[in-house]
C-alpha cells in the first residue's frame, strides 16, 4: 500500500484539506489583460480558504510600482486594487530580487501593501517580501497548484 | 433597462445595477430601495457610504465576508456580523447594498 | 522615419530590433509597455542611451503616468509627448513603422 505523508496535511475551518496555491504574475500592468485577470482570480479564489500566495517575477514586478495613475489614459486604475488583497487575507506577496535589479527598482519603489492581523489587535504587517530567485524556486517547489498570469 | 428621476434617465443592466458609476446620487439609491419595498435608515446609509468609499479606494466592491470584517473593524463589532447586515439587506448585503450604492456586482460574488 | 514601439524591452526584442535597424536621425516613440525603456538604472538603459546619440527618443506621457514612471525615474534627454505630440510626429515624418 502506498505510504501517505500526513505531516503536511492542513485542515481549514470547514474541515477541508488546505492546498497551497501560488499565483505567478509575469506581465507588466496596463499593456495586457493578464494582470487584471490574475487579480480577479485571486480575489474570487480567496473565498475558498486555501493557503494563497502571489509571486511577482519579470515584468510582473511593475504591477506593484508606486504612483500608477491611469486617469489620463482613460483606463480603470487596477493598481489600487492590490491594496485590498490584505482584506481578502492574501498576505504573502513574493517579489523576486533579480527582477527588481534588472528594472532598476528596489522595495522602496513598490506600493506599501499591508495586512492587518486580527489576532494581534489588527496590527499592520507588510505583505511584500523580496526573495531571491533561489528562494522563489524553493517556494514554487512547495506548492500544490501554480497558476500563471 | 433604465429608470427616470426628475427627468433624468439612469441606465441599468438587466439585474438593475447602475450602468455608469458616476451617475449615482442618493435619489438613485432611494429609488432602488423603494422598488424593493425597503426603507433606507441611517444604518443602511452607513453601509452604502462605506461601500462607495471602499470602491473609491480599491476600485472593487468587496466580497461579503470582506465587507463584514471591514464593517466590524470600522463601525464596531455589533455591526460586523452577517446577522446585522442581512437584516438590513435581506437580499444579501453585498448584492443589495452594492446595487443601492451604484457599484457593480461584488468581485467574488457569483 | 517614425518608429513606434509598444512592447516592454524586458519581455520582447522589439525595441532592440528597432534600434538596430533605425537609421540615424529617426524619431523613436515609446508607447504602452515600451515606456519602461525610458527608465534609468535598468538593464536596458545603456542600450537606449547609446541610441539617443543618433536618434531622438520620445515617450508618451499618459503611458508613463499610468505605470508610475515619474521624471525622477527617467533617463534625461527623453522627450515627453502627449497624444497631440504623437499625431504631430506621425504627420511630420514621411513614414511610420509600428514595431508591434
Amino acid at each position: 500500500m502506498k505510504q501517505i505523508d500526513w505531516s503536511s496535511l492542513v485542515i481549514n475551518e470547514s474541515g477541508k484539506a488546505v492546498k497551497k496555491f501560488m499565483y505567478v504574475n509575469r506581465h507588466a500592468p496596463h499593456g495586457t489583460i493578464y494582470p487584471l485577470e490574475g487579480l480577479e482570480v485571486v480575489l474570487i479564489g480567496a473565498a475558498f480558504d486555501q493557503d494563497v500566495s502571489m509571486a511577482f517575477i519579470g515584468d510582473g514586478v511593475f504591477q506593484l510600482n508606486k504612483g500608477q495613475d491611469t486617469a489620463d489614459s482613460g483606463m480603470k486604475n487596477v493598481a489600487l486594487t492590490y491594496g485590498a488583497l490584505g482584506d481578502y487575507e492574501v498576505t504573502k506577496l513574493y517579489v523576486e530580487q533579480e527582477s527588481l535589479d534588472e528594472r532598476g527598482l528596489e522595495l522602496n519603489d513598490l506600493m506599501n501593501l499591508t495586512w492587518e492581523d486580527e489576532e494581534e489587535n489588527w496590527a499592520e504587517k507588510p505583505s511584500i517580501q523580496v526573495v531571491s530567485r533561489a528562494q522563489l524556486s524553493d517556494l514554487l517547489e512547495q506548492q500544490d497548484v501554480i497558476l500563471n498570469f | 433597462m433604465a429608470f427616470e428621476i426628475n427627468g433624468k434617465t439612469y441606465e441599468t443592466d438587466e439585474e438593475g445595477y447602475l450602468a455608469n458609476l458616476s451617475d449615482w446620487n442618493t435619489d438613485v439609491a432611494g429609488r432602488m430601495a423603494t422598488e424593493d419595498d425597503c426603507d433606507l435608515s441611517e444604518n443602511h446609509w452607513e453601509v452604502i457610504k462605506f461601500l462607495r468609499d471602499y470602491y473609491e479606494e480599491y476600485q472593487i466592491a468587496p466580497a461579503v465576508r470582506v465587507l463584514t470584517k471591514a464593517i466590524g473593524k470600522r463601525l464596531g463589532k455589533d455591526k460586523g456580523n452577517s446577522k446585522y447586515l442581512y437584516e438590513l439587506f435581506p437580499y444579501g448585503p453585498a448584492k443589495q447594498a452594492c446595487k443601492y450604492a451604484g457599484l457593480p456586482k461584488p468581485t467574488g460574488c457569483v | 522615419m517614425l518608429h513606434t514601439v509598444n512592447k516592454s524591452p524586458f519581455d520582447s526584442h522589439s525595441l532592440q530590433t528597432c534600434l538596430g535597424l533605425a537609421k540615424a536621425g529617426s524619431d523613436i516613440l515609446l508607447i504602452e509597455d515600451a515606456v519602461y525603456a525610458a527608465m534609468s538604472g535598468t538593464a536596458v538603459t545603456s542600450m537606449v542611451e547609446s541610441a539617443m546619440s543618433s536618434s531622438t527618443i520620445y515617450a508618451l506621457e499618459s503611458d508613463l503616468r499610468a505605470r508610475g514612471i515619474g521624471s525622477e525615474k527617467m533617463i534625461s534627454g527623453i522627450n515627453l509627448v502627449g497624444y497631440d505630440g504623437f499625431v504631430e510626429l506621425a504627420v511630420t515624418n514621411d513614414k511610420v513603422q509600428s514595431w508591434l
